[in-house]
């Protein structure tokens, strides 16, 4: 009777119940300690041995550690940014806990000044670079991705070459200095323009799109632009995604080009100002001072220009992040 | 229509591509071949086609790759000419056509410079540092990671610990400097307690320790993704079966684990090997002025100093033409090793 019963029991709960689960009578058979597997984690194999108390500590600190590492100064850069004047001086330069926030430091340096201006120097030099460089290796990655056309092994063998040696810095810089650069943002675009890497990842992925679907275009009479603009680049959202975040980043966090070239510091990049001003720690011209001993300390200032040369990044970087799956890092070193 | 009447001549005596390779124009478009009067040897006749029908056939895909081939001709080709000046005593007005030459003379005042093997002395030393304490940490962190089981953890630590790989390193530094540099709160605290300002940022003997931690702190994590996607491959059923065996947590991470990674770890020892030469420019150009050029030169940051600097362009170049040979000769032989030891390497022999 009692045997029924349980049986009745666990006949609805077998269907409801993730397959993980269904294990448990075999293991209650088996070495008769049900309570000890009951709270296994689904995730686990059925293999896997539970994990020892001491494993389990030890991971959970050395996790703690690793993320904190990288985690509470990112923390504390942003709080500081944002507390005002009485906080920043109570804590002794960092405030970890969120208190008196004020946007103070932000208003003051976007309210014109070296650090707005360098601030929109970036961003032209992000979207410009971007935009030509995203566009132009796309372009190329699709005309290298059908191995046996016409010139097909020297062109890629031009951009290869260029991932193992390079003219070196004199030569480049005499170079760009000699084609009239200096001095203008496109020198901060044009050299960086084409990273072989980022190319031969984007080839790859074209390379790996089913061709049924390209012959079937190409029968129906699509040009091959027509195939790269509405066939290939919508099935490559994701690695294109990926390649404009790289070449994205490259541009903003651009920063030894600008020492190379540009001498007038109306046109620095934000990372420029980032040096001149938080690392060699000179005073920010432009900065109204008597406002800023009032109301906010030039360490929530310094703070305040850290967060702007990475909020780009930050802003950015939980939309393509999920996109960095093995296959398209993978894929590229595999090719 | 000569080359018709050449190919057939040469048809009966030389091969199949010769006798059927020729086109003719006009008769029925691209590729259509007179094999009509051809002697039928038994062999399928080859459809063949010249370079040039084959440019004008694929045409949109060679325009398609225009802009950047001449992109990458312009900024990183033609400045390649100008290592020329290596062999002469450059200067920038005359340019190489205008510069006297000198032979190997930079090239020997380079190898004899001190301040170059000091340049060359930090540089192999940083590597060998990262070997032997960073290149490990991302190894050890994708085996931690694909431990983990709740994807929620794993999602958000992986989250975090890429990030600081987007940053850059003049953030990166100067990170490092409000929370560990002689004004940090916590540099204050210490003086406070007779502890001294912290030196951590400004102490050349200790600069290789500080960069190689710079350096973890800002891509270990992102090192990991190779990793993870490598163990990500491996069979389940491996481990099942080593379960079965009796095999424990250390002989599954030593017998399947390791193993699964041990191509990816060659294809990554092998890329910094033949990268020996290139440790951190920036890293190393934002930190001199702390530090001083003793510990912090590297050979780029010594022939961007010589060069722009200090205008000795000759000598510059041939330091920086002599890195460059030296750097392709590392990668090319880190390879070779690799092909040896029964490895895919970076790049594959064709055929």
């Amino acid at each position: 009777m009692s045997v029924e019963l349980s049986e009745a029991a666990r006949g609805p709960q077998k269907v409801f119940t993730p397959p993980e689960i269904a294990v448990l009578p075999i293991d209650h058979r088996i070495d008769g300690l049900p309570n000890q597997r009951r709270h296994r984690n689904p995730n686990r194999p059925v293999w896997e041995e539970s994990p020892s108390t001491w494993g389990l500590i030890g991971k959970f600190l050395i996790l703690t550690v690793v993320v904190g590492i990288v985690a509470i100064p990112m923390w504390g850069i942003v709080v500081t940014s944002l507390s005002d004047a009485k906080t920043v001086q109570d804590s002794g330069g960092l405030v970890l806990l969120p208190k008196g926030i004020t946007f103070a430091s932000y208003v003051q340096l976007l309210s014109g000044g070296v650090v707005a201006k360098a601030a929109w120097v970036s961003v032209i030099v992000t979207v410009t670079g971007t935009v030509i460089a995203t566009t132009v290796s796309a372009l190329a990655a699709y005309g290298l991705s059908k191995p046996g056309t016409a010139l097909h092994r020297p062109i890629l063998f031009l951009f290869i070459i260029t991932m193992f040696f390079s003219a070196g810095l004199i030569p480049t810089y005499l170079w760009i200095s000699s084609l009239g650069l200096r001095n203008s943002l496109w020198a901060l675009i044009l050299p960086t323009c084409v990273s072989a890497f980022n190319l031969l990842i984007m080839r790859n992925f074209f390379m790996g799109i089913d061709t049924g679907i390209i012959e079937a275009a190409r029968i129906d009479g699509a040009s091959e632009w027509r195939i790269l603009f509405s066939i290939v680049m919508p099935m490559s959202k994701a690695v294109t995604a990926v390649i404009a975040l790289f070449y994205g980043v490259g541009f903003w966090n651009a920063f030894f080009n600008a020492v190379l070239y540009i001498d007038d510091s109306s046109k620095w990049p934000l990372q420029m100002v980032l040096r001149q001003y938080v690392l060699q720690g000179q005073s920010i011209p432009g900065v109204d001072f008597t406002v800023a001993q009032g109301e906010m300390n030039t360490v929530s200032l310094k703070m305040a220009i850290m967060v702007l040369a990475v909020l780009p990044i930050l802003v950015v970087y939980p939309f393509v992040q999920r996109h960095f799956t093995k296959g398209v890092i993978f894929g590229a070193i595999k090719g | 229509m000569t080359s018709v009447n050449e190919a057939d001549t040469t048809s009966s005596t030389h091969g199949v591509p010769e006798r059927v390779g020729t086109p003719v124009r006009g008769a029925g478009g691209r590729g259509m071949t007179t094999t009509h009067h051809e002697p039928y040897t038994g062999e399928i006749p080859v459809r063949r086609i010249t370079l040039w029908q084959k440019i004008v056939r694929d045409r949109t895909f060679i325009i398609m790759t225009i802009p950047a081939v001449v992109l990458i001709i312009v900024f990183n080709y033609i400045p390649m000419i100008g290592n020329i000046g290596a062999f002469q005593d450059y200067n920038p007005y005359g340019g190489v056509t205008g510069s006297p030459w000198v032979g190997f003379e930079n090239f020997l005042d380079v190898l004899t410079s001190a301040s170059f093997a000091n340049a060359l002395k930090n540089t192999l030393l940083i590597t060998l540092f990262s070997l032997l304490f960073y290149f490990p940490v991302p190894i050890f962190l994708a085996v931690l990671m694909n431990s983990i089981l709740s994807t929620k953890v794993r999602t958000v630590v992986q989250s975090v610990i890429y990030l600081p790989h987007f940053f850059s390193w003049v953030l990166v530094i100067t990170i490092f400097q409000q929370f560990v540099g002689g004004a940090s709160p916590l540099s204050q605290w210490m003086i406070r307690n007779g502890e001294g300002p912290l030196q951590i940022m400004t102490n050349p003997d200790s600069f290789i320790a500080l960069v190689t931690t710079q350096a973890i702190w800002k891509d270990a994590g992102w090192g990991m993704i190779i990793f993870l996607a490598a163990i990500s491959t491996v069979n389940p059923s491996l481990y099942e079966a080593a379960v079965v065996d009796g095999a424990g947590k250390m002989r599954r991470l030593w017998h399947i684990t390791l193993p699964a990674l041990r191509p990816v770890i060659i294809l990554l020892l092998i890329l910094r090997l033949g990268d020996s030469l290139n440790v951190g420019f920036e890293q190393m150009y934002l930190q001199r002025d702390a530090v001083g050029s003793g510990a912090s030169d590297v050979l780029d940051t010594f022939v961007y100093f010589e060069g722009i600097q200090y205008s000795k362009w000759g000598f510059a170049l041939a330091a920086g033409l002599m890195k460059g040979i030296v750097a392709l000769l590392l990668v090319l032989g880190a390879n070779n090793l690799a092909h040896r030891m029964g490895e895919a390497g970076v790049y594959q022999k064709a055929g």
